[in-house]
């Protein structure tokens, strides 16, 4: 005899099983309407691959599991899709969620199924993508996909494998009549997670109150070594962390999982469900629900396909409407409440009560709290409820949680027992939420906050940074004028003079139109040859991006991201260098004109670069403007936008390449110009703006750049260093601009 | 179709406030018996009186208050504070003792905490230690003489002539209690000579043995319909006796447990009125330090405070203490390694 230990407090509500154990297992009529909603379980919702119209076939995937906690869904008979659209679900919100609705054609036929005779023929791994491909999901309350269930980390070892059969809510009566009828597949199901685990020992664990599954039970283990328990009834014994404490002793760590402590714990459903997968090759498409309740003119259990609606399923068994006052989801102790009965059947649908006025009355209005503390007699996790309700009615939900308000498992005991009818359960759920609420609001300010800082400490470097660059140049415009003035001194020049006047006088109006200095730049602008080498800089930027953009792309592949969008950055970028490859033969095969040309005042070959310019700039501009606007978004939605950033991010190097590209340009036209046509006064003077301008853009994208860099550390990205660099890179490419202008300027001051 | 929206759990148990209530006053009747029978009819008169006062002052409290008057009478708080008020009180004090006791325990003590559940103190100890410190003569010389021991006993008419004033109050309709008498007395005699007082008969204390034996098994009743824990009673009770064993063994210097424990308000205290769940720690743990630390004060005050009783004075002390208790007390909590108590930084 095993030895059994016991769980604190708990309750013995009446338990009311009888009336719904009398009937069997009712099989009802097919609805007109199955609704299979895509999300049974916990996790991410299937992806369905079905449309609208196609015929199906019973057993036959809906829809397959997306990501890692995911499982598939079936069709629960043959017919036709009807429609993929939002229906009510079961969910204490009465919320909506994607459905695939199939109208049965009546001929329930089979798609082709593939039984596993032997599951010793197959290894683990094998027999858990079955299991994942089934469709099984904790079938107890929870739904927790079972092939992750069943693959716990590696250090845990699972040493003593139970099946919960303790069904120890009141009403409840599904796997009492399960173990009755299939106790057979219970326990197949239990040596095949047997056989993935290899535990040391497998229990069945029982509520006393359940002689006719103990004894079928008994029957179906005879010969294995697997060994069926009777517990004491006592709610909740069924609680998973009850279960295992009155089997073992042991208690499951705090935020910790079974298997840390070499347990796990399974529901005799989910054992049946796995052994239908892999012994018939039948994914899990049926469960069996009790219905009962005194609005019912008959109890019973039933087995009813995943998708049929609740209200069809009670119509079959005289469910009158009027009789009933609340339509409970689940049990009378943890079950919720459902206002409208068309939600369909799902994979942990264990219970429906209808229950009259008479079973569930109102409850009484709530007296003050007396501290009786019952409540805490009656808690099976230990907690002080009585505390709990005083902190949560005041709001103190720091309080709250530091007396482990989040290690409450919402059993309802303390609720139960209060002589207050204080509805207890309901404040910590308040609770709950309220501490969810706050703490999703923390971590959104502390983003901000550290935003802030951040954005702070950068502007106050480039205050800093921006402060020593005009001193340096004031040193330096200070120590060019005294030069001027001792060549003054010695030869006198009216023209020089002025020359550095409208120097400063074009420095001053940055925004001066280029268009209107061209005819005068013209003639200073050096012949094709710059130009050329911009061209073959421009190739070899964007040869750099596609590589990048094809980098990124690999990347988004290997981890299954959205790859459309980068494929067709890399087309666009494919084309870009071959546009500048094919710029770049023109502009070779027109050079011998254009040096001529070059020679002539009016030199358009070379006012080309210069509008090319400015709409690279206001191109630049529009695409910061919307990366400004994307950055707002990715504020707003928080860390999910990595992505969209890596874009961002992409677009903002080609941009700051041609910016460079640009940049260096001017350098070349700066150095020549003055040489090349220093008696030409205002020129310069208007080169300067143009490269003033530039560095300002230069700069405005580096701060663009950082920003994004800050925003992405403070959310963890993983680009952080992508951007890092970029960042750094920009850096350069800034102080190489302002280097350029201060050269540009120095040789005008001084050869002028 | 609408159905309830209810949150769950959707069944609860029969367990009524004004249920636990009832179950403490009817648990209280074999003690009143007793005092009747032993002590002549103060005491019932008085419970009736203070019941009834309380009754009054809490509905008119409560309409000031603008509250629902019916609903919080029906949990009959109120009553079990007068009554516990009538059962300590002397059984010949005037009514207007119990009447200051009742009034300031349901206004003060309960009503301006803000009602039922909010109140720090014992409200019906509070209303006693009032008048106990405010009218020491009225409080001492008013116990009865038990019967059986010669002297005349009032009848029903007679008594309530005496409380309500317009009687006098014969010496020998009254005595001392056992545990003033042996206080007093043992420090110029020896324990047999003092045992000869009248207050003593034959056994402990002649009527209050049975009075704290009537309470003790009303207080057995309730903790095994689980109205209350054993936790209480028991620290508190067995601290008596530990203090009682190490420091007043010697009965030629010290009361002997036995007084301790059958005289004077011990069972009421230990059972019925240090259990009164608003003012006492909450968890297991918190409920035996705080049983024991009355029980500690109860023989401190009583070996060598002023008062030959304390039981009043020593569960208000540990009510003040109660908070403290909880905040070391707390359970540990499924899955934990130990209790996690509140931090500082959180207050």
């Amino acid at each position: 005899m095993r030895k059994l230990w016991d769980f604190p407090g708990g309750i013995h509500p009446e338990e009311n099983k009888h009336q719904s154990t009398g009937n069997g297992i009712q099989v009802p009529p097919l609805p007109e309407k199955l609704y299979v909603p895509l999300q049974q379980h916990i996790g991410a919702a299937a992806q369905v691959n079905v449309e609208p119209g196609d015929r199906v076939l019973k057993g036959q995937l809906l829809a397959a599991p997306e990501g890692r906690l995911s499982v598939a869904v079936h069709a629960p008979t043959s017919g036709t899709i009807d429609a993929i659209t939002p229906h009510a679900v079961p969910h204490p919100s009465g919320m909506t969620d994607w459905c695939v609705v199939i109208r049965p054609d009546g001929t329930d036929s089979w798609a082709e199924r593939q039984p596993v005779d032997d599951y010793h023929e197959l290894d683990a791994p094998a027999l858990l993508r079955l299991i994942r491909n089934a469709g099984i999901a904790g079938m107890g309350g929870a739904g927790f996909p079972t092939e992750i269930k069943l693959h716990p980390p590696v250090d845990d070892k699972v040493r003593t494998l139970i099946l919960n059969g303790a069904e120890c809510e009141p009403y409840i009566t599904a796997d009492d009549m399960l173990m009755r009828t299939r106790a057979r597949e219970v326990v197949g199901g239990l040596e095949i997670m047997a056989y993935i685990l290899e535990p040391e020992e497998c229990i069945i664990g029982i509520e006393d109150n359940k002689p006719e599954a103990i004894a079928a039970l008994r029957a179906a283990v005879e010969g294995t070594r697997i060994e069926v328990v009777v517990i004491p009834t006592k709610y909740p014994s069924g609680g998973e962390k009850q279960l295992i404490q009155i089997l073992t002793g042991l208690e499951v760590p705090y935020q910790g999982i079974p298997a840390d402590i070499g347990v796990m714990c399974q529901n005799v459903g989910t054992a049946a469900a796995v052994y239908r997968a892999i012994r018939h090759g039948e994914p899990l498409i049926s469960r069996i629900t009790t219905l009962t309740g005194e609005g019912l003119e008959q109890q019973t259990n039933v087995e009813s396909l995943i998708g049929t609606p609740i209200g069809f399923l009670l119509d079959q068994y005289g469910f009158d409407p009027a009789r009933t006052e609340r339509l409970i989801l689940g049990g009378p102790m943890m079950g919720f409440t459902l206002d409208n009965p068309d939600v369909p059947v799902i994979k942990t649908t264990n219970c429906v009560i209808a229950g009259s006025p008479r079973e569930f009355p109102a409850p009484p209005p709530a007296q003050p709290c007396i501290r009786c503390s019952m409540c805490a007699d009656s808690c099976p996790m230990e907690l002080l409820p009585q505390q709990l309700f005083w902190f949560s009615q005041s709001q103190e939900f720091g309080k709250a949680e530091q007396h482990n308000l989040f290690d409450c498992i919402e059993c309802g005991a303390c609720s139960y027992v209060c002589p207050s009818s204080i509805p207890l359960v309901q404040y910590y759920r308040y609770s709950k939420g309220e501490i969810r609420k706050q703490r999703e609001e923390q971590a959104k300010s502390d983003r901000a906050r550290e935003r802030f800082e951040a954005r702070q400490a950068r502007l106050e470097r480039d205050q800093a940074e921006k402060e020593a660059k005009r001193k340096a140049r004031a040193e330096a415009a200070a120590q060019a004028q005294a030069e001027k003035r001792a060549q003054a001194a010695d030869t006198p020049n009216t023209g020089r003079q002025s020359a550095s006047a409208a120097v400063q006088a074009a420095l001053a109006r940055k925004n001066a139109s280029a268009t209107e200095s061209k005819p005068e730049t013209a003639v200073s602008h050096a012949p094709a040859a710059p130009s050329l080498d911009e061209l073959e800089t421009n190739l070899t930027k964007a040869k750099a991006k596609l590589n990048t953009m094809q980098g990124l792309l690999k990347d988004a592949e290997a981890q299954g991201a959205d790859t459309e969008k980068l494929a067709r950055a890399v087309t666009k970028n494919q084309q870009r260098v071959d546009a500048a490859q094919q710029a770049l033969d023109d502009a070779s095969k027109a050079n011998p004109t254009a040096e001529t040309v070059a020679e002539s005042p009016t030199d358009t070959a070379d006012e080309v670069p210069l509008e090319t310019l400015r709409t690279n700039l206001e191109k630049a501009r529009n695409k910061l403007d919307t990366m400004q606007s994307m950055l707002d978004e990715a504020r707003q939605q928080g860390a999910d936008n990595i992505e969209k950033l890596e874009r961002a991010v992409s677009k903002n190097k080609q941009r700051v390449a041609v910016a460079e590209a640009a940049l260096s340009e001017r350098e070349l036209n700066n150095a020549s110009a003055p040489e090349a046509n220093s008696k030409q006064e205002s020129v310069p003077a208007v080169e300067m703006a143009e490269l003033e301008d530039a560095l300002t853009k230069a700069q405005a994208k580096l701060d663009n750049m950082q920003a994004m860099l800050d925003e992405a550390t403070a959310n963890g990205n993983d680009n952080v260093d992508k951007l890092t660099r970029a960042v750094a890179k920009n850096h350069d490419r800034v102080a190489r601009a302002q280097a350029a202008l201060d050269d540009a300027r120095n040789p005008s001051s001084t050869s002028a | 179709m609408a159905f309830l929206r209810l949150s769950s759990p959707h069944t609860r148990g029969p367990n009524k406030t004004s249920r636990v209530m009832l179950w403490v006053i009817l648990c209280t009747l074999p003690g009143l018996l007793m005092q009747t029978v032993f002590f002549g009819w103060g005491n019932l008169i008085n419970t009736a009186l203070c019941v009834a006062i309380a009754i009054a002052t809490e509905a008119a409290i409560l309409k000031l208050r603008q509250r629902p008057v019916a609903f919080f009478i029906k949990d009959n708080t109120a009553a079990v504070t007068g009554l516990l008020l009538g059962l300590a009180l002397p059984p010949l004090a005037p009514w207007w003792v119990c009447a200051v006791a009742v009034v300031v325990a349901i206004i003060l003590a309960k009503q301006l905490y803000g009602g039922l559940g909010s109140n720090p103190f014992n409200p019906a100890m509070v209303g006693y230690a009032l008048v106990l410190i405010s009218f020491p003569v009225a409080m001492t010389t008013t116990w009865s003489s038990p019967t059986g021991y010669g002297s005349a006993t009032p009848g029903f008419i007679e008594t309530l002539q005496i409380i309500f004033g317009n009687a006098p109050v014969i010496d020998g309709y009254t005595m001392a209690t056992p545990l003033d008498v042996y206080k007093h007395d043992i420090g110029a005699a020896l324990s047999s000579e003092v045992l000869q007082h009248p207050a003593f008969g034959d056994f402990v204390a002649r009527g209050w043995e049975w009075v704290n034996l009537a309470f003790l098994a009303g207080g057995i009743v309730l903790v095994v319909r689980r109205i209350i824990s054993w936790h209480i009673p028991v620290s508190m009770l067995a601290a008596l006796s530990v203090m009682s064993l190490a420091f007043g063994w010697d009965p030629d210097r010290y009361t002997p447990l036995s007084v301790h424990l059958l005289s004077g308000a011990t069972m009421l205290g230990a059972f019925f009125i240090a259990t009164d769940p608003v003012s006492a720690a909450t968890s297991h743990k918190g409920k035996l330090v705080y049983g024991a630390g009355i029980g500690v004060l109860l023989y401190i005050i009583r070996a060598w405070g002023n008062y030959p009783d304390a039981v009043a004075f020593a569960v208000l002390l540990m009510n003040f203490a109660v908070p403290f208790i909880d905040y070391y007390t707390q359970p540990r909590t499924y899955g934990h390694k130990r209790s996690r108590r509140i931090k500082t930084s959180d207050s």
